[in-house]
This record gives structure tokens, C-alpha cells and sequence, in this order.
């Protein structure tokens, strides 16, 4: 081991997948060849420019992006401190960030010659993005969706079945994201041949915690050079929701070298951290083993996994990617949390002080920023990443304002 | 010489091959775990497999899958599991049991921990399904410095070059996972096992046992034809489901009967 690192937080994983002890490849050996192949298809394509080329036209010309960054004026003067800016990945086409992995790995797919997708979704996001780019090129493609969430998201659910997608309710266990997980899973151990399983978040079995964060840094190389051009500057915080992590992660990596930047990362506190129905797995929970890697997982002392609760289905999951598990342990990013409640609050005040309905994932993050930025100075800069907007949720959050629609 | 090895040792002496039945433990309850454990040895089981429940079995079909889940909700627990091997060793020091469950439990109980006491409680050998041989450094040593077999799995899609990779400090036997796919769904044929197994057989001297997908005592005797031992899981799960222990014994039996009559082929 002569080989030189370079002394950045951004290095990372290592050859065996791992960020310090996080991550790594915990997959059945049937699925092991197909995670080795992958990588080095991965590997392959980074290293080959017109991969990127390809990747760029698709987000320009398709998505939409760069996406905005807004300066939340009436908001900022609302709170009272620091200046508040919305990344907005709610403009992208689709709705929400996830769109912005779902064209990697599909441009990915290709390359590998695979002819068929699979995926899972929790609130529907990333189903939508993964049926939307599988319309877009052609391939056939099936949804796995807990059966709760197909009930509670259904516009979503008839979206993919508009742009064509096969959507397999999932019953097993809580019938929520972690069972369409299982699902997925076993679907591509049984069609290893001809499958290319493109996982929403950047969590799984190496490389996929590697390869959808670097699908999703786009959010914050685009927020480097946007706030330059606004405020000739770096932001000092930066603030995003966390379920699995990917939006997160897109937003914080391009800074981890950036010591002045504040990251804080915002978990779902559901009814409370003590009320035993949330989805803080960093707060409460501990490492173990689940869905390909190592990290942070709610589980009981037998390390049976808990079924995790929020109001968001998208932040719905007991686990999160392991290199946020990583940035935890060695304390460059903080982790915190919101309740369903002053998500709900959240969501409001955007409405009706900016005119963005925004999805209720980032309202979470937004929930955070509502407490910091009236504690800072008015020079201060918090960037917070507006990662999807909210039409799929407006009956979830009529129901909780006891509106009938 | 360990106990597994010790009845592949005897069996290769009869000519045959060994059936290995498999119990969720603690589906629907304990004492039935512990009726089959003790029904299967008496009608012909060679080795028994011991699945230990974990809330999310990604490798198993829906049969499987739902043993867990009724075993969960019955109390099952790592720890519980040891129990329940304890007890059968009281009556049985003959016949070997392996453990099959996934990682989080037994990095939950604490890896050197769960050895040490799994050892003491009389298992023989673990398979670990999501734990491949990239990973296995995290529990090998432990297995080993206990005198557990480690046993690995290896599928259709092991290449011929990864296959001494895989079965590097592995020990016992090798499990055959026969198709590409979950527990309980597709079968393998004659020419599949006839194909595959000899490619196993040229990196490694240990017994080949083939499961995933064996149902019948024709398939069993089939299995028994190529490999060295037929692993028989959800059919059975499945009749104890619908009907009761003497039932699923009478089906090790005829199982037993089936692997016996099997004749093996040239190697």
C-alpha cells in the first residue's frame, strides 16, 4: 500500500466499498458476479468522457437543469437571520432530484447492453423518474412498491402506469419501501441475465452508494458556482432531508472539503425520537447489515429490523447510505431531526411565503432551517436543497389538516 | 473430524448421498421446532439445516419468508435459536445442524460472542446468506478459532474463475444454490446438475450439496445422482403449514427413501 492518498473527505469509498467501516458489499453470492460487473462497467464509463457528454445533454436538455437557485426573500425576512437560498431540484422534470440518478444509471444499463429495469420506490418519486427515463429510451421496466404506499400514493402509481411501467404491489412486512427493497432484490437474483436494477438512493451494495452520489453531485457543484455568481462566496450551511440519503449527499460532497461550510443533514423524528414511530436511524439507531451494506439501521437488540415511520413515505426506510453513516462517526456532518408536525408547519409557511409547494421531504429540511437561521447573523448564507415539490403530497397533508378533498 | 464431515466420511463409505431437511426454527412455535429437529433425525435425516428468522430474508421466496415471520411473531431470536440446539443435543449428539440466517442478528449478538456460544450449543456448520466471501473476513476467524464449518454458497452465476476465491476457508460442504433465483421457486434439471456440479467438483474435494428449488423424491434421488447431498426446504414448510409434524416426517421418510434408491452416476 504505497499508493499516496489525497487528504480529502471526498476520496472515499475504498476498493472494498467502504467508507471507514460503512458500506461494503453484503449481497448473496448469486448477485455477487453482477455488483463486480457492474463496478467495473461504472469504472469504465467515468473514465470515458463521452459517458459524461452523454449525462450532461440528458440533464440539460431533458431535465431542465441547471436547476434554480432561489433567494428566498420573504422567508428570510420572516425569519429574521440568516439569508436563505432554495436549491430548487423541484424544477427538474419529474419533480424531484431523482431524476438526476435515474438518467446515469439508465445511460449505464445501455452501455452494459441490459434490456430491462427494475426498481423500488417508496412515496412514488423515484418510480416515476425510473418508469420516465424507461419510457424515454425504450425499456421495459417494473416498479416494486410496498402495498401501503401504492394506497397512500396514488397518483404516482398511475403515473408509472401511464408511462408504462409494471408496478408489483409488495406485502410483505410493513408493505413499505425496505419490503419493495426485498422485492427488487429477489427479482433481479432471478433475472441476473438480462436486468439492470437502478436503486433510488445512495445506499445498496457497492458501487451503488458511490455511483448515486456521484449522479447527484450535480446539485452541489451547481449550488457552488451559482451562490459564487450571487454572492461571490461559499454558503456557510447547507441543509437537506435525509431517508436514504441521496439528495443529501448530492448537495453536501462537492463541500466536505470546504471546512468553513456548515452540513447539516435532516432526519424524519415522525410523532418523536422517544415515540418509537420515526425514522431517525441516525439518532437512534445502530450499525448492522441490511439491503447489500453496512450502516446505521433501526433494529431491537436481536437485530430484527424496525419499521420506521414518518409522514413522508420518500423518508420512510429504518437504514440511510453509509457514507452519511461515515460523515456521523467522524463528525463533518451533523445529523438532527424534525417531527411530522413541524414538517406540516414547514410545508405551510413555504407555501404561503414563496409560492413553492414543496414536497414533504425537503419540508423537513426547511423545518430545521425555520430554527437555525433566526439564530444567525443577517451576513450568514444557508443553502437548503428544495429536493421535490409537493403535488404528490397535498392529500397526505389535507388529511392532516382535516380537509376533505 | 467434525461431525459433518464425519457423516459425509460414512456416507461416501454406503455410496449415497445425504438428505439435509430444513426447519425454520420457531415456526409456528418452539416445541414444534424442536418435534421436527428430533422427528427429522430419527426418519432419515443426515444433517438438518436450522433457518434462523430475520425480518427481511432477501434470498427466500414467499414460503420462507412467511415461516420467519410467523417464527418472529412466535418470539424467535438468535439467542433462541441456540436454546432450542441446546435442547435437541440433550437427546442427539450424532446428527449435525447448520445454521442458515443472515448477517445483522449475529453481528447484533456480536460476532466472536455468537461463535463461542453457538459452538457450545452444538451447531456445526454456518451459512451466511448475504455474507460473501468479499465480506467473510468478519467472520471467519471467529468460525474457524470455534471449530465451525463455513459452509459458502455457490451459484450458477460463480464463474470458474471465482469459484477458488469463493470457497477459499470454507469447510463441511459447498451449498449449490441450483438456480439463478429465490428459494422455493424453479427446480434445476438432471442436465443443469449434470453440467454444474463437475465444474465444482474439479476445485474442491469437499461434499456438494445442492438446494434451492428440490421438492420431490424424485428430485432429491436426482440431485443425489450428481451431488453429494439434496437440501429440501420450502415443500416442507409448506406441508407443515397445512397439515402437522407426523405429516412433514412422513415426507423426510419418503425423501430418505428417495436419496437411498438414487443411483449415483459415473463420476
Amino acid at each position: 500500500m504505497n499508493e499516496i492518498l489525497k487528504n480529502s473527505l471526498r476520496s472515499g469509498p475504498d476498493g472494498r466499498g467502504r467508507f471507514g467501516e460503512f458500506g461494503g458489499r453484503f449481497v448473496a453470492e448469486t448477485l455477487m458476479p453482477l455488483i463486480l460487473e457492474l463496478e467495473t462497467a461504472y469504472e469504465a464509463a467515468k473514465a470515458d468522457p463521452s459517458f459524461q457528454a452523454e449525462i450532461d445533454y440528458y440533464l440539460k436538455h431533458y431535465v431542465g437543469r441547471p436547476s434554480a437557485l432561489w433567494f428566498a426573500e420573504r422567508l428570510t425576512r420572516h425569519l429574521g437571520g440568516a439569508k436563505v437560498y432554495f436549491k430548487r431540484d423541484e424544477l427538474n422534470h419529474t419533480g424531484a432530484h431523482k431524476i438526476n440518478n435515474c438518467i446515469g444509471q439508465i445511460l449505464l444499463a445501455k452501455r452494459m447492453g441490459k434490456t430491462r429495469i427494475i426498481a423500488e420506490t417508496g412515496a412514488g418519486q423515484h418510480g416515476v423518474a425510473t418508469a420516465t427515463v424507461c419510457a424515454l429510451f425504450g425499456l421495459p421496466c417494473t416498479i416494486y412498491m410496498g402495498a401501503v404506499d401504492v394506497e397512500r400514493q396514488k397518483p404516482n402509481v398511475f403515473r408509472m402506469k401511464l408511462l408504462g411501467a409494471e408496478i408489483v404491489p409488495v406485502k410483505s412486512g410493513a408493505g413499505t419501501l425496505k419490503d419493495a427493497m426485498n422485492d427488487a432484490m429477489r427479482d433481479w437474483v432471478a433475472n441476473v441475465q438480462d436486468t439492470f436494477y437502478i436503486i433510488g438512493t445512495a445506499a445498496g451494495p457497492h458501487p451503488y452508494p458511490a455511483m448515486v452520489r456521484d449522479f447527484q453531485c450535480v446539485i452541489g457543484e451547481e449550488t457552488r458556482w451559482q451562490l459564487q455568481e450571487a454572492e461571490g462566496r461559499l454558503p456557510d450551511v447547507c441543509i437537506a432531508a435525509i431517508g436514504g440519503g441521496s439528495n443529501a449527499i448530492g448537495l453536501f460532497h462537492p463541500f466536505l472539503d470546504d471546512a468553513s461550510v456548515r452540513l447539516v443533514g435532516v432526519e424524519a423524528a415522525g410523532h418523536g425520537l422517544d415515540s418509537g414511530e420515526h425514522a431517525a436511524s441516525l439518532s437512534r439507531g445502530r450499525p448492522g447489515v441490511l439491503h447489500g451494506n453496512r450502516t446505521y439501521l433501526l433494529q431491537n437488540d436481536d437485530g430484527q429490523i424496525l419499521e420506521a415511520h414518518s409522514i413522508s413515505a420518500g423518508l420512510d426506510y429504518p437504514g440511510i447510505g453509509p457514507e452519511h453513516s461515515w460523515l456521523h462517526d467522524i463528525g463533518r456532518v451533523e445529523y438532527v431531526s424534525i417531527t411530522d408536525d413541524e414538517a406540516l408547519a414547514a410545508f405551510q409557511l413555504c407555501t404561503r411565503t414563496e409560492g413553492i409547494i414543496p414536497a414533504l421531504e425537503p419540508a423537513h429540511a426547511l423545518a430545521y432551517v425555520m430554527k437555525l437561521a433566526p439564530t444567525l447573523p443577517v451576513d450568514k448564507i444557508i443553502v437548503m436543497n428544495l429536493c421535490g415539490r409537493g403535488d404528490k403530497d397535498i392529500f397526505t397533508v389535507a388529511e392532516h389538516l382535516g380537509f376533505k378533498l | 473430524m467434525s461431525r459433518i464431515a464425519g457423516v459425509f466420511a460414512y456416507l461416501r463409505s454406503q455410496s449415497r448421498a445425504a438428505l439435509i431437511p430444513f426447519v425454520e426454527a420457531f415456526d409456528p412455535d418452539r416445541d414444534t421446532s424442536l418435534a421436527l429437529l428430533t422427528g427429522m433425525a430419527a426418519n432419515g435425516a443426515d444433517i438438518i439445516e436450522i433457518g434462523v428468522p430475520f425480518t427481511d430474508p432477501m434470498a427466500d421466496g414467499p414460503i420462507i419468508q412467511a415461516a420467519g415471520r410467523r417464527a418472529l411473531n412466535a418470539g424467535a431470536s438468535l439467542r433462541g435459536v441456540l436454546g432450542i440446539v441446546r435442547e435437541f443435543r440433550k437427546g442427539n449428539d450424532k446428527t449435525p445442524l447448520v445454521l442458515m440466517g443472515y448477517l445483522n442478528p449475529i453481528l447484533s449478538y456480536g460476532v466472536a460472542a455468537f461463535a463461542h456460544d453457538a459452538a457450545q450449543a452444538g451447531v456445526d456448520g454456518l451459512i451466511v446468506v448475504d455474507l460473501p466471501t468479499e465480506e467473510a473476513d468478519l467472520l471467519l476467524p471467529d468460525a474457524a478459532a470455534h471449530g465451525l464449518d463455513f459452509i459458502r454458497l455457490i451459484a450458477p452465476t460463480t464463474s470458474d474463475e471465482r469459484l477458488p476465491k469463493v470457497l477459499a476457508g470454507s469447510s463441511g460442504f459447498v451449498y449449490y444454490v441450483s438456480i439463478t433465483g429465490i428459494t422455493g421457486t424453479r427446480t434445476a434439471s438432471a442436465d443443469d446438475l449434470a453440467r454444474d456440479i463437475p465444474r465444482i467438483r474439479r476445485v474442491t474435494d469437499l461434499p456438494i450439496a445442492v438446494g434451492f428449488g428440490v421438492r420431490t423424491p424424485e428430485q432429491a434421488a436426482t440431485v443425489a445422482k450428481y451431488a453429494d447431498a439434496a437440501i429440501v426446504a420450502s415443500v416442507l414448510i409448506e406441508k407443515l403449514t397445512n397439515s402437522d409434524v407426523a405429516t412433514v416426517l412422513a415426507d423426510v421418510a419418503a425423501l430418505a427413501s428417495g436419496i437411498r434408491h438414487a443411483v449415483k452416476a459415473a463420476a
